[in-house]
């Protein structure tokens, strides 16, 4: 079959960085095509190029082999190519017709009857579970991915680009995500996905092109490929043994504890309801559990973003202050939000936000002293391998590279206490292991850690004990060595266990 | 939500420096539509308001005159706008500066003139925080929206000027709506002779350097970017975002109190109710063209001065209405917003 899509000899250069390097790709209709490589590789630059994001430089690009260029999002839209980006696109306060038809309203007045029963056709001809007249705000993640799948749909997109898919997902979510895939595939879309993970891969794709440093390393069929082989290709030599926590001898003083928890969102909902917990030094304990289950309040409250309405909070003895990010980390507390934007300040410089954290310790009498930070940022760069130089605005910079900046920020000072929340949400492999590694020599160094991630596999494989929450309390614990993953599977919904 | 910063491509350097320049094109462009209209041509119009002021000494002492106010309201809302804080006020607080400035100036008899006009900076220094402090608080305690507050204030410190003017200090020789003259040892030295260019200059360049040096050498000068970048993130790595918000409208308004001091120390020796023809909005103008950057509020307010000063000879010349002047900024204001946004959204001239 012809490809309905194909890239040739794409090169985009951002300055003296070249993020595509003649980069040759295509995808045929009917097929799921995974793109693979580290962080910065230039898997999202390709694709942006695709959705008339960014122009490349050099190389052209045909859909059904006639040559196109492709300006902006509007041309490529109108060429049948959707996008699904990381971050939505969509108003909170719309429905989900609204939101599908905003844009593409076909005509001058709206008709809010027939525009939602023309959105629903679409979404039940696909076998899309959505309620198109609920608003979006309201909605779970993975149900607002579905909007922006729909809204691609509705567009008549031949070609859906999936940036990241799995990375905000629960693992029950990323089930029903393949699902949708394969009905469009069974339609004859065509499907470009994203990911770091080599069983998605495998689950998922026929196809896959690997990535390294801009360039093409390989384009196989995944039958044909094993998780070992790709994983090599990406990153250019054999890749290193796991590393896992296989020592969960050290029991040391109680260094985070927290006791009896409660907040109440703005809306008056319950978010944690009486959540007690506690870590010991040179212990990594993983909070598991579906999304949405009181993760992010006990993160806001432990990172100093938000008060509970009781309970208490001490590291190494001393009272936590709520709602004092600042009071937070002179307690050595190391955090990593799980939403990196909110760590970030893009428009600052990489040194700059690899300093504010502990701003006092880089100026004289209020005066910055440009040299030590400069030295600050040259030295956490290497340290922990950030693709950047110190005066890059932090938001040029790669997904895992950003994160980076945050680990390099937070663990760079021998932390207390590490708060790691999703801290490889989005890392390649590489990346990935290079976190655990560091969240490990944490342990080695007598922290207590905090982790808390949406990736059962994560907490297995680093965890000395494994705590489940769900509706805002911990409903079970577990010791590493006789965790098991049904109990665990079991609890995170509710269950009760049967020990 | 979406995400545009991201995915945006960084404007190259030469495309940023370009775009004042495409601004001013285009808004001349615009204008010799009304310029027809008023019956003069275009060309004509150009050359005096753009160059014929640079052509003759005293025109181009005018221009640092007129450029004084403007620097210094411009400079006040910059430092407020860095950090997000959109104060519309520096009108209120160049009148609450002018008010203190004058009242030290008419006491100030028997002062050596440093320590009269050093008393007056400081006075209408501190009257402009005063004047910016109550929106200031609404804002950090209440998250009272400061442009509403800061506003309105304005209207407010007008009646204010005009009660005290028409009570307590109308001149008791003239019987006119103006205050006593300021002692002549409180009155700005003139820097160039023959000219208006008063002490009030320098005291600009030395504000607008100095909050240079603030928002690039010091922590609190970076705090307050980042609060204006990511005021969440700024948060979460524990910048005290209200407090420093809440300094940085502070010193906003005693910037602006500063320009009402120069009127009154360096111009007309005493208060009078049209002390501004709206220097404190200009300032929002000469802030937003110089792109909150100092180097940029500076030859924005030059550039203004210039043509306030080339709409005075256009009038004389061409008998076109000096209004041309007003209009011409309100429409750069406009077409540099819209250049600043197309240019975020990048703009690609073909290949
Ligand atoms: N707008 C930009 N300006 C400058 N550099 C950029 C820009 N966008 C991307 N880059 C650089 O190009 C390289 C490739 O980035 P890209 O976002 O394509 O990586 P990626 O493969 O998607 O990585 P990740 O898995 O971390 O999302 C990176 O080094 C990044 O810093
Ligand atoms: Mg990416």
């Amino acid at each position: 079959m012809p490809p309905i899509i194909e890239m040739r000899g794409i090169t985009k250069r951002f300055g003296a960085l070249t993020a595509n390097d003649g980069i040759d790709f295509s995808i045929e209709p009917g097929e799921i095509h995974a793109l693979l490589g580290e962080n910065g590789a230039g898997k999202s630059t390709l694709m942006k190029i695709l959705y008339g994001l960014y122009q490349p430089d050099s190389g052209d690009v045909r859909i059904n082999g006639q040559p196109v260029r492709l300006t902006s999002p509007a041309e490529a839209i109108a060429n049948g190519i959707g996008f699904v980006s990381q971050h939505f696109a969509l108003v909170p306060k719309f429905t989900v017709a609204e939101n599908v038809v905003l844009g593409h309203e076909g005509s001058r007045t709206l008709h809010p009857t027939a525009m939602s029963t023309r959105v629903m056709e679409t979404a039940a001809s696909l076998r899309l579970l959505i309620d198109v007249n609920a608003v979006v705000g309201r909605l779970s993640v993975g149900e607002q991915q579905r909007v922006e799948i729909l809204k691609a749909l509705y567009r008549d997109c031949k070609v859906l680009i999936m940036d990241e898919p799995t990375a905000v997902l629960a693992p029950g979510d990323i089930a029903a995500l393949f699902d949708i895939l394969r009905v469009l595939q069974g339609r004859g879309m065509a499907v470009i996905i994203i990911t770091h993970k080599l069983d998605e891969v495998f689950a998922i794709s026929q196809r896959v092109t690997v990535l390294r440093l801009g360039k093409v390393v390989g384009e196989v069929r995944t039958q044909d490929s094993t998780p070992a082989a790709l994983a090599q290709m990406m990153v250019g030599r054999q890749t290193v043994a796991v590393a896992r926590n296989s020592d969960h001898r050290r029991q040391d003083a109680v260094k985070l504890d927290v006791r009896d928890l409660r907040l109440t969102d703005r809306r008056g909902g319950l978010r944690l309801r009486g959540l007690s917990l506690e870590v010991r030094g040179g212990e990594i304990v993983g909070v598991a559990g579906v999304a949405g289950n009181g993760q992010s309040e006990l993160v806001s409250v432990l990172t100093g973003m938000a008060a509970p309405d009781s309970g208490s909070v001490t590291v190494g003895g001393a009272p936590l202050p709520f709602r004092d990010p600042k009071a937070v980390s002179r307690l050595k507390v190391a955090r990593i939000p799980e939403d990196r934007l909110k760590g970030v300040i893009g428009d600052l410089s990489v040194q700059d936000n690899l300093m504010l954290e502990s701003v006092e310790g880089f100026t004289r009498m209020g005066h910055l002293d440009r040299a030590r930070i400069r030295a600050n940022a040259e030295a956490l760069i290497r340290a922990f391998q950030i693709k950047a130089a110190p005066t890059d605005l932090a938001r040029t910079l790669s997904g895992g590279n950003i994160q980076k900046i945050i680990l390099a920020r937070s663990l760079g000072h021998a932390p207390e206490v590490v708060i790691a929340a999703q801290p490889t949400r989005g890392l390649d492999i590489g990346a990935t292991e290079y976190v655990h590694q560091k969240l490990l020599e944490q342990k080695e160094r007598g922290a207590a850690i905090l982790l808390i991630s949406e990736d059962l596999e994560e907490i297995l494989l680093l965890s000395d004990r494994i705590v489940v929450i769900y509706e805002g309390r911990i409903a079970g614990t577990f010791a590493a060595q006789d965790a098991r993953i049904d109990q665990i599977g079991a609890l995170m919904t509710g269950a009760h266990p049967h020990a | 939500m979406l995400n545009l910063k991201i995915e945006r491509e960084p404007a190259p350097l030469w495309l940023r420096l370009l775009i004042p320049v495409i601004a001013v094109v285009v808004t001349f462009a615009l204008v010799s539509v009304l310029i027809l209209w008023a019956g003069a041509s275009p060309f004509d119009a150009v050359y005096q308001l753009l160059i014929h002021p640079l052509t003759r000494t005293s025109a181009r002492a005018d221009i640092l005159m007129m450029a004084t106010p403007i620097l210094l309201t411009g400079v006040a809302v910059a430092v407020a706008f860095v950090c997000g804080y959109y104060n519309i006020g520096a009108e209120g607080q160049l009148y609450a500066g002018a008010i203190f400035a004058a009242w030290v100036g008419v006491n100030a008899e028997g002062l050596p003139p440093v320590v009269a006009i050093g008393l007056m900076l400081i006075a209408g220094f501190l009257a402009g925080m005063i004047w910016a402090l109550l929106p200031a608080l609404l804002k950090s305690w209440l998250s009272v929206d400061e442009v509403v507050t800061t506003l309105l204030l304005n209207s407010v410190m007008l009646f204010i000027v005009s009660a005290l003017l028409n009570g307590p200090w109308r001149d008791p020789v003239s019987g006119w709506p103006q205050s006593p003259t300021i002692a002549l040892n409180a009155q700005f030295p003139v820097l160039i002779a023959r000219s208006r260019v008063h002490l009030g200059f320098i005291i600009a360049v030395v504000s607008a350097l100095s909050v240079w040096w603030m928002l690039a050498r010091t922590r609190f000068g970076l705090e307050l970017r980042a609060i204006g970048k990511n005021r969440e993130a700024a948060q979460f790595l524990g910048i005290p975002v209200r407090r420093r918000v809440l300094t940085a409208a502070l010193i906003s308004g005693g910037i602006a109190g500063l320009a009402g001091v120069g009127e009154v120390g360096g111009i007309h020796y005493y208060l009078i109710g049209s002390l501004s023809p709206g220097f404190g909005y200009t300032g929002i103008i000469v802030a937003t063209l110089g792109a909150l950057t100092m180097p940029g509020v500076m030859l924005s307010a030059l550039f203004l001065a210039l043509i306030n000063r080339g709409a005075i000879s256009a009038n004389r010349e061409l008998d076109v209405p000096v209004y041309l002047s007003d209009v011409i900024q309100a429409a750069l204001l406009l077409v540099t917003l819209a250049v600043l946004l197309l240019n975020r959204y990048r703009i690609r001239w073909g290949r």
